[in-house]
């Protein structure tokens, strides 16, 4: 097994999951059958292969510039609502489940 | 008026000709949604109020003696993981129950200032990560053709309602095959663009590097119709890309012949149907009567593409899920006192098991001491299996393929055993990876009754040639491909 009741624990803290304890099982199991159907990937010799991350930087850029300059019609001046503007206070906190007129309220984060 | 069968253009041209009003056409498919979706299970959210708004507005153009726009009071619905302002807008998952937007997706946007009325909000399955529309936060959608079967997924809510003739056409979204295997499971045109063909800006994040929007349809043309609305370079999307955007519906008519097909037996190995296998190998030969030529191809990563998928995908939405958070705009659980606390317990409260699923698999893949052996070696495999296509394409014009290995599955076979879900995705993640464009069309039926589709890949930023082809294929066999429900 590579994935130990210890490490689903650990990764559900990371990803600030509480899992029950019957998913907590469940997840190990599936997590184990995944990953190890994952494993063929290391019967492909990798080393000199570059990483995708994404599809954008083979296509459509500007491929006679380097760097980030290929992607200059991708960026625009720094200005305050350079595209749209920004939403309304009331707007913005709308679909919040807890705000007052100003801000969003969260429960009390620093004990004093 | 009878709805079910109607085109984009036959819709339109309904209106424009005064043979109908935009709003009577709404009302015929509210009728419709109200006397069929209690089985179906496709929509989430009508949106009557925008719908009506919209129609009497096209009904003003052709009362001024005006020509209505392509989709000028033609009904659509909207995947609902897309962003509508004003209409409720879930992805499908309880922890947006209540989330209204305060801004459009700009495709859904495209498509109104062409003159589309939009109806509702499509089901789907939870954040688009699913391939039967079971984990929809809601309930589940049934395959009009079968209601036992599953519509496919992601876009489950987006085919059936196409296919139940509740809506002319819908869009939807496609991360691995989100779009091509439901309208092949239900019958219908599925068409995902080339990756920065549509923009993203207000699609709700699953994997950033491989969403696309694209459209659900009864045909080829209605596909290319939509795409062209909705196409083109957008400021608000870094990832849209400076590419022209040509008529596609223009070039549908050109012939094929002549035309390469591609044909890579990785496509038709261990797990393939008999019956699918059947079905596709006439479609070829169809387009081999039409002067297509068809050349053997070999894409030898395919067998690498679902491990591959499964790690950046879920890497991605590890990252992207992340926002929902209980502060901003998403489902906050009650009586918590500290603010770890409610983050945990909203997200637990607020997601399904196979959204916690991947976010596990997505942080497991990117944590500390695993990255380079699951993340980074997945991306090193993305390219892989990009330049194979490359190859292929040097040789091809367009590539044809199953959509899926199997017609639909029935509700409940698969959803004990994420593995064998994931690795119905064979055929289709494929070109999510490498960012190209495919198909997905209806090629004939199993011997019940359920559809089969055919699906082509081709060229970045070549959707008029796949387009083409699809079209002379259904032009060919004639639209009785499509069941009649």
């Amino acid at each position: 097994m590579k994935v130990t009741d210890k490490d689903v624990s650990y990764v559900a803290e990371l990803a600030n999951l509480e899992l029950s304890e019957e998913e907590r099982k469940g997840m190990l199991r599936d997590l184990n059958s995944i990953l190890e159907y994952i494993d063929r990937l290391n019967e492909l010799d990798t080393s000199h292969v570059p990483p995708m991350a994404q599809v954008s930087d083979r296509y459509g850029v500007d491929q006679s510039k380097q760097g980030s300059d290929r992607f200059a019609y991708a960026s625009r001046e720094d200005v305050l609502e350079g595209l749209r503007k920004s939403l309304p206070h009331d707007e913005a906190l709308a679909n919040a489940p807890d705000a007052d007129e100003d801000f969003f309220r969260v429960p009390k984060v620093i004990e004093r | 008026m009878e709805v079910t069968a109607l085109t984009i253009e036959a819709a339109r041209n309904a209106v424009q000709e005064r043979k109908t009003t935009a709003i009577a056409m709404a009302e015929a498919h509210y009728s419709r949604i109200q006397k069929e979706d209690g089985q179906i299970g496709a929509f989430l959210t009508l949106s009557r109020e925008r719908a009506l708004q919209q129609a009497e507005r096209m009904d003003r153009i052709v009362a001024d003696g005006k020509p209505l726009p392509p989709l000028g009071g033609v009904p659509v619905g909207i995947k609902d993981v897309l962003s509508t302002r004003g209409v409720r807008t879930t992805a499908g998952s309880k922890i947006l129950d209540k989330y209204v937007p305060p801004y459009d997706c700009t495709a859904v946007a495209k498509l109104e200032t062409a003159g589309a009325v939009i109806l509702g909000k499509m089901n789907c399955d939870e954040f688009a990560m699913g391939s039967s529309n079971e984990n929809s936060g809601f309930h589940p959608v049934r395959n009009p053709r079968d209601l036992s079967r599953v519509p496919g997924g992601s876009s489950g809510g987006s085919a059936a309602a196409v296919a139940a003739g509740m809506a002319v056409a819908t869009l939807g979204s496609d991360t691995g095959g989100s779009i091509r295997q439901p309208a092949s499971f239900c019958g219908v045109v599925g068409l995902m663009p080339t990756y920065g063909r549509v923009s993203r800006y207000g699609l709700i994040a699953f994997a950033s590097s491989l969403d696309h929007i694209g459209p659900l349809t009864r045909t080829v043309k209605d596909a290319a119709i939509v795409l062209g609305a909705i196409a083109g370079r957008d400021p608000m999307d870094s990832t849209s890309a400076e590419v022209p955007v040509p008529d596609y519906v223009s070039q549908l008519d050109k012939p094929v012949s002549g035309l390469k097909l591609g044909v890579a037996k990785e496509y038709f190995g261990d797990g393939l149907d008999d019956e699918v296998r059947q079905a596709v190998e006439r479609a070829i030969d169809t387009l081999k009567s039409l002067g297509c030529e068809v050349v053997p191809v070999s894409l030898p990563h395919t067998s690498y593409a679902i491990p591959a998928y499964y790690l950046i995908a879920t890497a991605e939405a590890s990252s992207n899920l992340a926002r929902y958070d209980g502060v901003r705009y998403s489902l906050r659980a009650r009586g918590v006192k500290t603010l770890s606390e409610m983050y945990r317990r909203s997200r637990d409260e607020g997601f399904g098991t196979e959204v916690k699923r991947r976010i596990m698999l997505g942080t497991y893949a990117l944590s500390a001491g695993y990255y380079d052996a699951y993340y980074l070696k997945a991306q090193k495999v993305r390219t892989l299996l990009t330049r194979d296509f490359d190859e292929a394409f040097q040789k091809v014009d367009a590539i044809v393929t199953p959509t899926c290995p199997t017609a639909a599955f029935r509700l409940g076979e698969k959803s004990n055993d994420p593995l064998s879900m994931y690795l119905a995705d064979i055929y289709t993640v494929t070109a999510d990876l490498a960012g190209i464009p495919g198909i997905s069309i209806p090629c004939g039926q199993t011997r019940e009754k359920l559809p089969i589709g055919l699906q082509i890949l081709g060229k970045h930023f070549d959707e008029a040639t796949i387009l083409r082809i699809a079209h002379a294929y259904e032009q060919a066999t004639g639209r009785s491909q499509l069941a009649e429900v």
